[in-house]
């Protein structure tokens, strides 16, 4: 009966004349990875927070491990860690402090805590930084340790809110292979993000929320195949080589591309193969492209294709959102094809792409 | 086995939610008040700047405006003035439980806390605490303070523990006044922008610095009776001798009023702040 390790079930949540959440429903088996997409204000981080029993629903019920968020809030709360934009860590404390301080709040042994914070802080690589107060932390360190201070009990279930939303690329990826370890550990995971291409990665199942509704709920690939695929931008000298080629394109490859002064826009399900196949092309009639471009749809495409208008986020995340897509991208096709080393060795690659502060910090103890 | 470690239990449906005992409660109010303790072994100069106003005040009255006030009974201004202060400055001090609080709210900690299985009481209670143990240190300096500018006690050692006694109480009142204003207002700087507009006719109305017989008729009233002017009044008499029980009494009366009427709205702002 209480398979799921979250059971969701026409939850509702109203701030004055608006409803955070319209009634939502969804399960998420143990184990797993569950990501919920959207803008920001799509009701996301409400619906983190009626789980994480920080906040009452005004309507609906929903369980975690079996227990009612309302009536059974305690038990509820020695099952779940939070992380992300909803928690935080206390600046004034040291690494250390704040994760021994989780560890007791949390109710755990005593004598359990401090080789808890210390294993944790050490996986975390931030060892070096342990006894170092949170405010000279630099953001991707400080997330690090927000995330860390989520697992400080073992809880069985994760809530990671926005969990690298603001991080720079290197520190993104990090946290990523910690959510895999985690999730190959057991744990099950309710990811929210406003990145596709976050959802993409870690979640088994996507649900896409607006308004405080679910539009979509689905497995990343089926979502995917609704979605608009692959957008590739090839930018000509000229507008009449771009003419040259996008007439080129029009009849070798399938999908529709345009043109747009110098430049030609194609997207396509098949993105790699897509691309290789223009190239091919261009080359052979020796049209070198001056730039090129290649990024997985946004949040803003899916959106724009699941509810046939725009994402309504503030402008600054919007252009977040976008931005942050682009980058991934630049940086996807470069480590897609060592996407095993992230699975296989996630653990180390944390520890070395780190490795710049700690190093530095090793270097200032030394001296 | 990995270092995360993470376990998954099998769901059990109808399990009462554990209980939690008044220990338990304690130990997580103990865990908060030491968090909320550290900043001031970290950063010491927050403590520096709590006693630079009350040392202003002391320095601006004692030798600026002292030789203008008369008090009554013949008493020197300089004793007339420091239990008025030891008053004055944990009423300001309480300031910082505001300030402390709303930084959690607005940092997202107190989320956080809300999603851990402790006691609901104590973010609150480890808050009070925290700021009850810095107002010992506070006016323990300022009664060193005290006797360099040329207070002395006029009743007895233990009178004079009382009397500082008797300001803590006043002051961990206090820190629930302002703990509800930090959780209302829920930022840092406007719950700093906002104790100033309660505390000042608090302090100034009062028989802190001069005597509320020199106020208008109007103005008396209020001035006799409020919680300021009685607990210094307290202290006063405890200190420099005089009638005390009656104003002891009233000081008393509001700061169990005070506690009885914060404290649960202190709670409910705290189970409702996100």
């Amino acid at each position: 009966m209480a398979d799921a390790a979250i059971r969701v079930e026409g939850l509702t949540k109203r701030f004055g004349n608006v409803a955070a959440l319209d009634g939502i429903d969804f399960e998420v088996p143990p184990g797993s990875v569950f990501g919920l997409l959207g803008p920001n204000g799509a009701g996301k981080t409400t619906a983190v927070r009626v789980l994480a029993t920080i906040l009452r629903p005004d309507g609906g019920h929903a369980e975690v491990m079996g227990y009612d968020v309302v009536r059974q809030a305690t038990a509820v709360r020695f099952q779940i860690g939070l992380a992300g934009q909803s928690a935080a860590v206390d600046a004034n404390l040291t690494g250390a402090e704040n994760l021994r301080l989780i560890g007791r709040l949390a109710q755990m042994r005593r004598r359990d805590v401090a080789p808890r914070a210390d294993e944790l802080l050490a996986r975390f690589d931030l060892s070096d930084a342990a006894d170092r107060p949170v405010r000279t932390y630099s953001g991707g360190m400080r997330r690090r340790l927000d995330v860390a201070a989520a697992l400080v009990a073992r809880p069985p279930v994760l809530f990671l809110d926005e969990p690298t939303t603001g991080l720079d690329i290197q520190s993104r990826t990090e946290l990523w292979a910690v959510i895999r370890e985690l999730v190959a550990e057991g744990a099950t995971v309710l990811l929210t993000t406003q990145y596709l291409e976050e959802a993409d990665r870690l979640a088994d199942r996507i649900a896409v929320v607006d308004h405080g509704r679910i539009v979509a709920n689905d497995t990343s690939t089926a979502l995917k195949a609704q979605l608009a695929g692959t957008v590739i931008e090839i930018g000509m000298e000229t507008e009449e080589r771009a003419g040259r080629a996008h007439d080129l394109l029009v009849r070798a490859v399938a999908d529709h591309p345009q043109r747009d002064g110098v430049t030609v826009r194609l997207t396509s399900n098949e993105g790699p193969s897509a691309l290789i196949e223009t190239l091919r092309l261009l080359d052979a009639n020796s049209l070198t492209p001056a730039t090129l471009t290649v990024r997985e749809p946004s949040l803003d495409d899916a959106f724009l294709a699941l509810t046939g208008r725009r994402a309504e986020s503030g402008d600054g995340e919007a252009g977040d959102a976008r931005t942050d897509g682009a980058h991934i991208d630049g940086d996807a096709t470069g480590s897609d094809g060592g996407g095993g080393e992230a699975g296989g060795g996630g653990g180390e690659a944390v520890a070395a792409s780190a490795e710049p502060p700690s190093a530095s910090q090793r270097a200032r103890r030394a001296a | 086995m990995s270092a995360a470690g993470v376990t998954v239990t099998t769901p059990r449906a109808c399990v009462e939610p554990p209980r939690r005992s008044p220990l338990a409660a304690a130990r997580d109010a103990w865990a908060i008040t030491g968090r909320n303790l550290i900043v001031y072994r970290r950063v010491p100069t927050l403590l520096v700047f709590t006693l630079v106003q009350p040392i202003v005040f002391v320095l601006l009255f004692r030798y600026v405006f002292g030789g203008a006030i008369k008090v009554p009974g013949g008493i020197p201004y300089v004793d007339y003035l420091m239990p008025g202060i030891f008053v004055q400055t944990v009423a300001f001090g309480a300031t910082n439980t505001a300030i402390g609080l709303a930084t959690d709210v607005k940092s997202g900690l107190l989320e956080r806390f809300h999603s851990l299985p402790m006691a609901r009481s104590a973010v609150l209670t480890g808050r009070t605490f925290a700021d009850l143990t810095r107002n010992v240190l506070v006016v323990a300096l300022m009664a060193v303070v005290g006797v360099m500018v040329g207070f002395r006690v006029q009743t007895n050692a233990l009178l004079f523990v009382a009397g500082i006694l008797v300001v803590l109480m006043f002051a961990y009142a206090f820190s629930w006044i302002f703990a509800t204003v930090g959780l209302w207002i829920g930022d840092p700087e406007s719950a700093q922008a906002a104790t100033f507009p309660v505390l000042a006719p608090l302090v100034f109305a009062s028989s802190v610095f001069v005597p509320v017989s020199s106020m208008p008729s109007w103005l008396q009233g209020f001035a006799t009776y409020q919680p300021v002017s009685v607990t210094a009044n307290a202290v006063r008499a405890l200190m420099l001798g005089g009638p005390t029980l009656s104003w002891l009494l009233q000081s008393i009366a509001w700061c169990a009023g005070i506690v009885l009427v914060c404290a649960p709205l202190a709670v409910r702002l705290y189970r409702r702040a996100s």
